[in-house]
């Protein structure tokens, strides 16, 4: 757990980049600051790790005040992930990785040892091993620089716009593969972004600050899109909020019908498409146990006679939504947006890279 | 004199280990070490200034400013002032010339450690290196490729000043031309001319050689970029 008490940073010339801020980032949770710029996202992520030391208030570490610890010792056991990666040019990728183990006085083929670990838990072939950051391209240099931040096993992890220098698709999947991570892993990681739907993505927490370091409003994903706390909240939020929010209530409730007689399937029951006179007309597919109600949506919108083919993990169909069946719950859901919103926000929120974009 | 021969071999082949100080060998000898202890001293110094420089900025343009006026002196002035201090020796020639080289290698350095990007900087504090670590580890490693630039300039500039020392009587090579005026006898100076140039071709060559083996990241970032 990371505390923040009263928090203040102001500049000698008087600029207040954090003014009195108050939070707390849980253990083993991903806790998003997001906000525009000069609100001081950045400002409060590297007083954590004492980049930056605070002007008033206390960072607490666990239980620890980070202004008692030596400030090479404390970051050691942090990592941190900045925007360009900030690789050393001069090391191989193995190096890069081996970075924190090798200040920690790790012997060097222990060190090489895990640093080769972390380049396939990150998804990187053994063989970017010997390579010299520049050989890489940015998005697999971001992917070094998380398996750098990891190396240690430190049990916190300070993510400062990491994936904002890469292109869109690089970015989602990079995005993806930190959810999965953080699934397996459980992080305590604090991540900084401009952009809101980054922030509502991988989120559990999301702070959203003002300029002038002001906390607007901390909340789950889900509660920030249905309940903003003001105009600056929801003019932040931008458009689609309704819909967005769709993305953190499971499709799972939606009640299912049996497969209509003009759908089409293969032999192993994948669906082809709906029979019409002049051929086969499109689908929408969704799996009810992974995907959002979005999705499910999603899949109904695609389909000409508005009806979500539900499918199992595999691509088989199971039954059909149609579009009273997403009616009613998307009816419970207007209704009853509280309750519902802080229900799932405790959940892992609906990320199948497959339809979450779509 | 018009039908001598520009390089009499003969006189080359009597002269190159004729025992005496003024033979080829001795003067080629005498001039590498005048040519390039000064380079490995200047190295020494600009280093620690060229990091104090970087690091309190303030230092950086007083430094700068007087390495510019002492490299504005003509070499001469400067030799001429040392002969009243350490006399016909080589130090006469080896003081000034390490002042040169810091004047092209302090620059260096600091434009060097000003090429270390931002975020390897930031992200090698965040990771936790102390200073000193840091200065070893990653920023000086990273300022190699500007570092040996400014080298190759001062290796081959001095290279050449030494010669300026013949007017004292320390001139290494250089001493050939004065003997080849004198006598208005070509051979001596063409051989000083290309004894010098190959000297500077040969050690800029070591000098780029050493910088493929040191940065091979360097060498393949340019190529790329």
């Amino acid at each position: 757990m990371i505390t923040f008490e009263g928090v203040t940073k102001r500049y000698p010339d008087g600029t207040v980049a954090v003014d009195d801020l108050s939070l707390q980032a849980p253990t083993g949770a991903i806790t998003v600051f997001v906000g525009p710029s000069g609100c001081g996202k950045t400002t409060s992520l590297r007083m954590i790790n004492r980049m930056i030391d605070a002007t008033s208030g206390r960072i607490l570490l666990d239980d620890q005040d980070v202004r008692a610890i030596d400030p090479p010792t404390l970051r050691r056991g942090i990592g941190y992930v900045i925007q360009q990666a900030g690789l050393f040019p001069h090391r191989k990728i193995v190096d890069n990785v081996a970075t924190v183990p090798y200040l920690l006085g790790w012997d060097k083929r222990k060190a090489r040892a895990r640093a080769m670990e972390l380049l396939e838990l990150v998804g990187l072939d053994s063989r970017l091993a010997g390579r010299y950051p520049f050989q890489l391209s940015g998005g697999q240099q971001q992917r070094v620089g998380v398996a750098r931040a990891l190396a240690a096993d430190p049990p916190v992890l300070l993510m400062d716009e990491p994936f904002s220098a890469v292109d869109p698709i690089v970015r989602a999947s990079l995005q993806e593969e930190l959810l999965h991570l953080q699934s397996e892993l459980h992080k305590t990681i604090v991540f900084v972004t401009h952009d809101i739907d980054e922030a509502i993505k991988l989120g559990d927490t999301v702070a959203v600050l003002r300029v002038g370091g002001h906390l607007a409003q901390m909340a789950g994903p889900a509660t920030l899109l249905s309940e903003p706390a003001d105009d600056f909240v929801r003019e932040f939020l931008g458009k689609d909020r309704g819909i967005r929010r769709l993305s953190f209530v499971p499709a799972k409730g939606v009640r299912l019908g049996s497969a209509p007689a003009d759908l089409v399937v293969d032999d192993d029951t994948r669906p082809l498409g709906w029979r019409s006179n002049g051929g086969l007309l499109p689908y929408g597919i969704f799996d009810p146990e992974r995907d959002s109600l979005r999705a499910a949506l999603d899949a109904a919108l695609l389909s000409p006679n508005g009806t979500a083919i539900a499918v199992d993990g595999d691509g088989h169909v199971i039954g059909v939504a149609t579009r009273d069946a997403l009616d009613e719950v998307l009816r419970r859901h207007a209704t009853g947006p509280d309750e519902q919103a802080r229900e799932s926000d405790g959940e892992v929120p609906v990320t199948d890279p497959r339809r979450a974009e779509s | 004199m018009n039908d001598e021969p520009l390089v009499r071999w003969d006189w080359i082949a009597r002269n190159w280990d004729n025992g005496g100080p003024s033979a080829i060998k001795t003067l080629l000898e005498s001039h590498v070490v005048m040519a390039l202890l000064p380079v490995v001293f200047g190295l020494l110094i600009a280093l620690p200034l060229g990091v104090a420089c970087a690091r309190w900025r303030w230092l950086y343009q007083p430094t700068a400013g007087l390495m510019n006026v002492v490299y504005s002196l003509p070499s001469l002035v400067l030799f001429s002032i040392f002969l009243s201090v350490t006399g016909l020796t080589q130090s006469t020639v080896i003081i000034p010339l390490t002042f040169f080289t810091l004047a092209v290698l302090i620059p260096a350095v600091v434009d060097g450690l000003g090429s270390v990007p931002e975020h390897v900087r930031q992200s090698a504090v965040a990771m936790g290196f102390r200073p000193l670590r840091r200065l070893l580890q990653v920023e000086l490693p990273v300022a190699v490729p500007v570092v040996l630039g400014g080298l190759r300039v001062a290796t081959v500039s001095s290279i050449s000043l030494v010669s300026v020392g013949a007017l004292i009587g320390q001139g290494g090579l250089g001493n050939l031309f004065i003997d080849g005026w004198q006598r208005q006898f070509y051979t001596p100076i063409v051989v000083g001319i290309v004894l010098i140039v190959l000297l500077a071709v040969l050690s800029d060559g070591l000098l780029v050689l050493a910088q493929r083996l040191l940065t091979p990241w360097s060498r393949a970032r340019r190529r790329t970029a």
